[in-house]
């Protein structure tokens, strides 16, 4: 199981929770698990960097990028508020 | 008991003199010696022989190892008529100087043949009051301020970000502050833009930010720009030279126009955004002299272990030239049902203080060339943590806008590009 830090933006979704566990050997296998944990996330996290070991995994092995049990997954989509 | 002339001519007694045609000689040779001017800062800022150092007479003994550590290097040292300088001299000898020697008739004998002489760029006492915490740090000085007075920072958005963003650049006496803002101040903005007050309601943004911004430091002045960045004005606007762009934008069609506009002028944009109560920090700086070693340093982009594509980091802010933009950290922004506002989702007034500040101190870094600034790392702050994290963003080989290949040289339709028509 590894630690998935939820942007404030997809919370609704994880009924509040900030921090939730899923299981996956890869970022792909995991973001499964997760929204199969919370289903109301489909179709939402593709619009998400994927960060594992705070290294974006586009520049790694894209979704076939390993998880190891504990490593921190930072989902971060783009927030443009400023004002 | 010794008068000031009797002691002034015993010191003269156990020190080398040279006179004013001798040291211009040696300064003119190929090993010249170190040049010490021991005269007040008053005297200095006035004119000085050029290629010497400054340090006060009051400081010499505290300061001089720093300058000269190597007590076999010959030493000069002037004052206005060589007095002073003869019991710096002498105090030099004391600390162990071996080939020290004080020009006879100082400055005013200097300037009286007639050679060279050079007056600084200098702050006046009044600046020299105003940023003496600056002036003491060392990675600032003088120098440093004097480069911020001579600097221009554009800040898109005089809201929650740009107002705290603003005020502390203006306070640290950032020569040029231009504010991009269409709106009026509104009662809801007061909760966090603190560059705002209550007596401004109903007042265009940029007008009560430069009241403020005027009134916290005359040295300040403001540009501002009653207007919506677009496509049409956005070369007319960045044209004006700005050194740094600090985006504080409340939208994603801006923040994409502010990007691909900063990419084509080559200005480095500091990056914040909020929402509730977290907050994003960047810096994007793709530009410069190292934007092909860069994209040399990111061929393998996928797959190749982080460790080998580093950071820039060798503590030069100049070398963190051909980071990422923000076209490479998020090619294409959610759909706007999973991206709300914070007027739609709220944010805490205080987190717009924090990251604004941060950018602020990301502008000051830059402006200054000092540090390590946030280029290819991105700062996550999370207010009901207390926590701060980082992850790395990478220059993408295939952006569209500074890859090696670009696909967009021109502006886009922002608000269609961002209404998902791409993700079609």
């Amino acid at each position: 199981m590894s630690v998935v830090r939820i942007p404030p933006t997809l919370r609704d979704d994880t009924r509040g929770q900030r921090e939730v566990m899923a299981e996956g050997e890869t970022v792909r296998d995991l973001l499964d698990d997760l929204t199969a944990r919370f289903p109301s996330l489909d179709g939402k996290l593709e619009f998400a960097n994927v960060y594992v070991g705070g290294e974006d995994v586009r520049t790694r092995d894209g979704y076939d990028t390993a998880v190891e049990p504990d490593d921190t997954v930072i989902l971060l989509p783009a927030m443009a508020g400023g004002s | 008991m010794a008068s000031y002339r009797e002691l002034l001519r015993r010191v003269k007694a156990e020190i080398d003199e040279v006179d004013a045609q001798t040291a211009r000689e040696l300064l003119d040779s190929a090993e010249p010696p170190l040049l010490v001017d021991v005269r007040r800062r008053d005297e200095w800022d006035e004119g000085h022989i050029p290629g010497a150092i400054h340090i006060p007479r009051g400081s010499l003994e505290s300061r001089i190892e720093k300058a000269a550590p190597d007590r076999e290097q010959p030493v000069v040292v002037y004052c206005s008529a060589g007095e002073r300088s003869a019991f710096a001299a002498r105090t030099l000898g004391e600390l162990g100087y071996e080939d020290v020697t004080s020009l006879a008739g100082g400055f005013t004998d200097w300037k009286r043949n007639g050679f060279p002489t050079q007056v600084d760029r200098a702050l006046d006492p009044q600046r020299r009051t105003r940023y003496s915490r600056h002036l003491l740090i060392p990675e600032v000085g003088e120098e440093g301020q004097l480069k911020l007075l001579e600097s221009k920072v554009l800040l898109i958005g005089a809201g929650g970000l740009g107002s705290p963003a603003a005020l502390y650049l203006a306070a640290a006496g950032v020569g040029r502050l231009g504010i991009v803002d269409a709106d009026v101040v509104d009662e809801s903005n007061l909760q966090r833009q603190v560059l705002h007050a209550t007596a401004d309601l109903g007042t265009p943004k940029v007008d009560s930010a430069r009241a403020a911004l005027e009134a916290l430091n005359p040295d300040v002045d403001v540009v501002g720009y009653r207007e919506r960045l677009t496509s049409e004005n956005v070369d007319r606007i960045l044209g004006e030279g700005w050194d740094v762009i600090v985006d504080g934008a409340d939208n994603f069609p801006t923040r994409y126009l502010v990007n691909d506009a900063s990419v084509w002028h080559d200005v480095p944009v500091v990056h914040g955004s909020i929402f509730r109560f977290e907050g994003q920090v960047t810096v994007f700086k793709p530009g410069g002299a190292a934007r092909g070693a860069a994209l040399q340093d990111v061929h393998a982009w996928r797959g190749r272990p982080p460790e080998l594509t580093g950071r820039p980091d060798d503590g030069d802010g100049a070398a963190a030239d051909g980071g990422p933009c923000y076209r490479c950290l998020f090619p294409q922004p959610p759909p706007p049902e999973l991206a709300p506002s914070c007027a739609e989702g709220g944010v805490l007034g205080v987190l717009p203080g924090v990251i604004g500040s941060l950018q602020a101190n990301e502008a000051l870094k830059l402006l200054l060339g000092i540090g390590e600034p946030l280029v290819g790392r991105l700062l996550l702050f999370d207010a009901l943590a207390g926590e701060l994290n980082e992850v790395a963003i990478r220059r993408d080989p295939d952006c569209p806008v500074c890859g090696e290949h670009p696909t967009i040289t021109e502006y886009v339709d922002y608000v269609e590009f961002c209404a998902g028509v791409q993700h079609a």
